[in-house]
């Protein structure tokens, strides 16, 4: 028995436990600070991907390019289940004709940034944290640094762009195809009137209120989604255990991360305070 | 690691497709198609009452919609409610008797403001007043009379 284990077994119990809260407050607030200089340098860092675009091409394919069926397609019936259960509950008020107005109010919101921020989260920032993880862990990040290669700038900074950047492209993308979606389901399966469904979408959907937010809203998911994995698998402990970790957080982590910046965005962009 | 032809060409249409989904939003799914033609003119119309009517709103001369309304306000002296509204279309020109009514769209529809064109030959300018309005209609109160005067007609025995 070591010296610590008999100092842990003759200490009463409550000191223990508020040891334990000790270590677990500090290891927090430990792994926030590191995380905030790690986007301080990958950020420093940008120079690097401006000068080999190439780079960050790479990393757009495996990031964004690859994402784009996932996404479309959880749109498309995204759309058409909102249309289906719009359609039910508007239908009662004699209101189908705000069908369109609904269904692209919704996506274009909320649905579009957050769901497809959710998924970003579990197709693309897995990905890389794993990919992170298991360079780490198999030394290939040292070894980066062993030949005065710096892996923030030539491994992170490209990937962290190309997540930030694809964000709100994908985004889009979930938006237009839902609402292709719901005008498969409400014009041509329940038949609401076409017109009245295009006419009280665009009087309905704001550019500056409605699009642009969920622009910006997407935009800061991409940030901390991107963020959040490539940290993840930046500070992995180097084992198989340490990568599957990090993967099992980043995808956990941000989808708080996502719904909790989400209630902050909605409140501070739609609510009247 | 370098891109090969087919990755670009990838990536390429990617960011193609996601700035085409962005411009179908603004131009297909929102109002920003219907800003072309220039600036437009602010109206004020004071009502007494706008029940209501919000914060783009449409404004409509016979039925079409020429405008919207910028903002609603209270009028600390008269009490009465001040509505900005911007007509979209500068083309367009009032006379100076315009009147503006607040009307509701079906029965339950949105209220917007109707404005009615009037004979003179002067125009409204940027920022001018309407003087002729007339307020929304309340439900309430339009029941109430109607029971009020239902009320005065029985005979009572």
């Amino acid at each position: 028995m070591t010296n610590r284990e008999r100092d842990a077994q003759d200490e009463p119990f409550v000191i223990g436990r508020l040891r334990h809260l000790g270590r677990l407050t500090l290891n927090v607030f430990g792994k926030l600070g590191r995380g905030a200089f790690f986007l301080f340098w990958t950020l420093l860092g940008s120079r690097e991907v401006l000068t080999r675009p190439g780079l960050l091409i790479v990393q757009l394919h495996s990031v964004g390019v690859l994402s784009v069926l996932l996404i479309a397609i959880s749109g498309l019936f995204v759309g058409m289940v909102l249309a289906l259960q719009g359609y039910t509950v508007l239908s009662d008020y004699g209101a189908e004709q705000t069908l369109g107005y609904m269904v692209a109010a919704s996506l274009v919101r909320e649905l579009g940034p957050v769901v497809s921020a959710l998924l970003f989260a579990g197709r693309a920032g897995s990905a890389l944290a794993a990919e992170i993880g298991l360079m780490k862990a198999t030394e290939q990040l040292s070894g980066m640094e062993m030949m005065a290669v710096d892996p923030i700038k030539r491994i992170i900074a490209p990937r962290f762009f190309a997540g930030f950047l694809s964000m709100p492209l994908l985004a889009a993308l979930f938006s237009t195809v839902g609402i292709i979606g719901g005008y498969l389901i409400g014009v041509d399966m329940l038949g609401v009137d076409e017109g009245a469904f295009w006419s009280r979408m665009q009087a309905g959907i704001d550019f500056d209120e409605d699009i642009v937010n969920g622009v910006i809203k997407s935009v800061v998911f991409g940030f901390v989604v991107t963020w959040i994995a490539l940290f993840e698998g930046y500070d992995a402990v180097a084992t198989a255990e340490g990568v599957s970790r990090a993967t099992t957080r980043t995808v956990v982590h941000s989808a708080f991360a996502i719904l909790a910046l989400d209630f902050v965005l909605t409140a501070l962009m739609f609510g009247d305070f | 690691m370098r891109p090969t032809k087919t990755v670009e060409l990838l990536v390429g249409l990617f960011v193609a497709a996601g700035v085409l989904a962005l411009f179908f939003l603004a131009m297909r799914a929102s109002n920003l198609a219907e800003f072309g033609g220039g600036e437009g003119y602010r109206l004020i119309a004071r009502f007494e009452n706008s029940g209501g009517l919000k914060i783009r709103s449409p404004v409509t001369i016979a039925g079409v919609r020429v405008g919207r309304v910028r903002s609603i306000s209270i009028d600390n002296e008269t009490f009465q409610s001040v509505v900005e509204m911007v007509i979209n279309h500068s083309t367009i020109t009032l006379p100076a008797d315009t009147s503006a009514s607040i009307y509701t769209e079906g029965l339950l529809g949105e209220q917007f403001v109707s404005l009615e064109p009037g004979g003179e030959e002067e125009y409204l300018k940027d920022g001018d007043e309407i003087e002729l309005t007339q307020s929304a209609i309340v439900l309430e109160e339009l029941i109430g009379q109607f029971l009020f005067s239902k009320a005065e007609e029985t005979p009572d025995d």
